[in-house]
């Protein structure tokens, strides 16, 4: 009881800057449309010149929406070292509420902006050519809020360490990037090299990506005139699995880590 | 899981347990001692202050106290409660404000107000009742959907200090809770503080540079490196130093020194480049002083001793020694 009233209190704040931060909130499509339309359009005169049929720009719409999912909890996350510097975080430590309350709170915040944010993605879905229906709507919300916990949680995790604020460039080079690049937001991840096969397969990203690829193109790529191949890899019931599984692991260990500094 | 306010001053039970007491309490940052095992007790009701230097250790024995930070050693209790086995009922029981701001700026005071209320289960009506209070008790209830980074020092730290008491605690914590406001501001503040002490019998913990804040306090504590060195109400600890306080400076402090100790038989004080005498009645030796003395005398001063000269008279240095003066608290020294 105590528990979820702190956990609320926690994500109402954030929730509340969010909406004060509107007009952050569209500053953030820029980095995807770039994404999506000069990478997406000068790459896909490559996959053209291989001879492949598929558009490209259909292909990374899912893996941009997972970029804007990571990028927006794990800086969601970060948002505690600002806090710890700002002091607002002493008023938070200070009260009768459980470090897990906080973390758990911190990971359903970063869960709902990364949501709030990928949804807004799709105000270009039409441009990009990709169609779904409200079902696979749902379907693409429900994976962008397990994703965004999941990558939270991995956020607060670090966040619980961190005491300053410099140590941010080396979130964002370091996991950050890293984790997209390995994820198969850009290139498919069947036929890569083996030495990168392995990466690719144990980043949890790939997983919440190629569910997402599979919701949001339902009918699949087309390769050739009326020929369609599924656009994921995995079943969607092992990638959803993986995301929770992972985000279960990551929030114990944020709210383990969290907890410890007492 | 709320407390009601609590009885006035008179009604309550005589033999009630401590407020805050403290045994041999200890915190160490690697190799700096921050806080050297320290002990006292504060009675239920009372306004004790925490006095001395920058670096003196009072913020670091206020995070212990507020369970924000572990001990090193000794052992504490707030509100009946251990600071480290009953961190939640110590958290329940407190209400703090910081050295350092601690709100979120782009947020309304409301809103502000209203998180705190949740994260410490205050009731949707009463909060709302309490919030209105508070708002209007310090004076911001015109400009509670304001964003706070739009306030002035002085706001902040008066929204600070409503939303330390929006849970009813019995015990609030005050870091140098006067910092940057104006002298209106701070007399309107004492006047709030003095108030809950006698509305609800608030017991007060607060840290203070301010001569004039420590004097007000039922008792004071002064610490000095990480130890307190004298505890005792403002009154008693500047008539432990007997008397009148007299202020040279000579010629030649050296001489004056072994001057006033064979003829006059007096042990004066060499603090910065004054010699202090603290004697009975200054009004009587001054003139024979001035008269009889060899060395030249080039500024006199006396004084009725105050806290600062207590804290002088225990370790030879000034309190401001470690930073520079502020002058408004120089000032209301020289106005008393
Ligand atoms: N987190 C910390 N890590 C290392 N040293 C610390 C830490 N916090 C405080 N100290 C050191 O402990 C000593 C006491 O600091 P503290 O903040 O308690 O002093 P204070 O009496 O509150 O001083 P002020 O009047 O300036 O607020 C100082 O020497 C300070 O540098
Ligand atoms: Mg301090």
């Amino acid at each position: 009881m105590s528990e979820a009233r702190a956990i609320y209190a926690i994500w109402l704040r954030d929730i509340k800057r969010l909406w004060l931060d509107r007009a952050r909130i569209l500053i953030g499509l820029l980095q995807p449309a770039l994404y999506l339309f000069v990478l997406g359009s000068g790459l896909g005169s490559v996959t053209r010149i291989a001879g492949g049929k598929g558009d490209y720009i259909q292909f990374i719409f899912p893996g941009v929406i997972g970029l804007t999912v990571l990028f927006t909890a794990v800086f969601s996350a970060v948002s505690i070292v600002f806090d710890r510097e700002f002091g607002f975080l002493k008023e938070v430590l200070v009260a009768p509420v459980s470090r897990r309350a906080i973390a758990i709170g911190k990971s359903l915040s970063g869960s709902t902006q990364a949501t709030v944010q990928g949804i807004l993605i799709l105000i270009f879905a039409p441009l990009a050519g990709v169609h779904f229906g409200f079902g696979e709507l749902l379907g693409l919300i429900v994976i962008m809020a397990l994703t965004g916990f999941a990558m939270t949680s991995f956020g607060v995790l670090f966040a619980a360490r961190f005491r300053s604020t410099e140590a941010f460039p080396i979130v964002i080079n370091g996991i950050l990037l890293p984790l997209f690049f390995l994820s198969g937001a850009l290139y498919p991840v069947t036929n890569l090299p083996v030495w990168l096969t392995p990466f690719v397969h144990i980043d949890p990203l790939t997983y919440g990506i190629d569910a997402m690829r599979g919701a949001a193109l339902p009918k699949g790529l087309e390769v050739g005139p009326g020929v369609f191949v599924p656009a994921h890899v995995y079943p969607i019931w092992l990638s959803v699995a993986v995301i929770v599984a992972f985000g279960l692991v990551m929030v114990w260990l944020a709210v383990w880590q969290f907890s410890r500094a007492e | 899981m709320l407390t009601e306010p609590r009885k006035s001053l008179g009604e309550r039970a005589p033999a009630e347990a401590a407020a805050i007491s403290v045994e041999n309490l200890s915190r160490r940052f690697g190799k700096l001692e921050a806080v050297k095992g320290v002990s006292f007790a504060v009675h239920p009701g009372e306004i004790f202050g925490f006095l001395g230097p920058n670096g003196a250790g009072k913020s670091t024995t206020i995070s212990m106290l507020t369970t924000l930070l572990t001990p090193s050693g000794g052992r504490a209790e707030v509100a009946g409660h251990d600071v480290v086995r009953e961190r939640n009922q110590v958290r329940q029981a407190i209400g703090i404000i910081f050295q350092e701001q601690a709100l979120d700026l782009r947020l309304s005071a409301l809103d502000n107000l209203w998180l705190h209320a949740i994260l410490y289960g205050v009731p949707t009506a009463r909060a709302a009742q309490r919030i209105e209070q508070g708002l209007r008790a310090v004076d911001l209830w015109d400009r509670r959907k304001e964003p706070v980074s739009r306030y002035s020092g002085g706001m902040k730290r008066r929204l600070e200090m409503a939303r330390g008491l929006i849970h009813t605690p019995q015990v609030l914590f005050l870091d140098e809770p006067t910092v940057g406001l104006d002298p209106q501001s701070r007399y309107a503040m004492w006047d709030y503080i003095q108030r809950l002490r006698q509305e609800f019998g608030l017991t007060i913990f607060m840290t203070t540079h301010y001569m004039d804040e420590a004097e007000a306090c039922d008792r004071i504590a002064i610490m000095d490196k990480g130890s307190v060195i004298a505890l005792d109400s403002p009154a008693a600890l500047k008539a432990s130093l007997g008397g009148d306080v007299i202020s040279l400076k000579t010629e030649h402090n050296g001489l004056a020194l072994a001057e006033l100790r064979e003829r006059f038989g007096l042990e004066a004080k060499l603090a910065e480049d004054q010699l202090r005498l603290e004697v009975k009645d200054g009004g009587e030796l001054l003139p024979r002083l001035l008269r009889e003395l060899q060395v030249k005398i080039l500024r006199v001063s006396l004084n009725q001793p105050t806290l600062d000269d207590v804290f002088v008279s225990l370790t030879g240095r000034e309190m401001r020694d470690e930073g520079p003066a502020d002058p408004r608290a120089m000032w209301m020294r020289r106005g008393r």
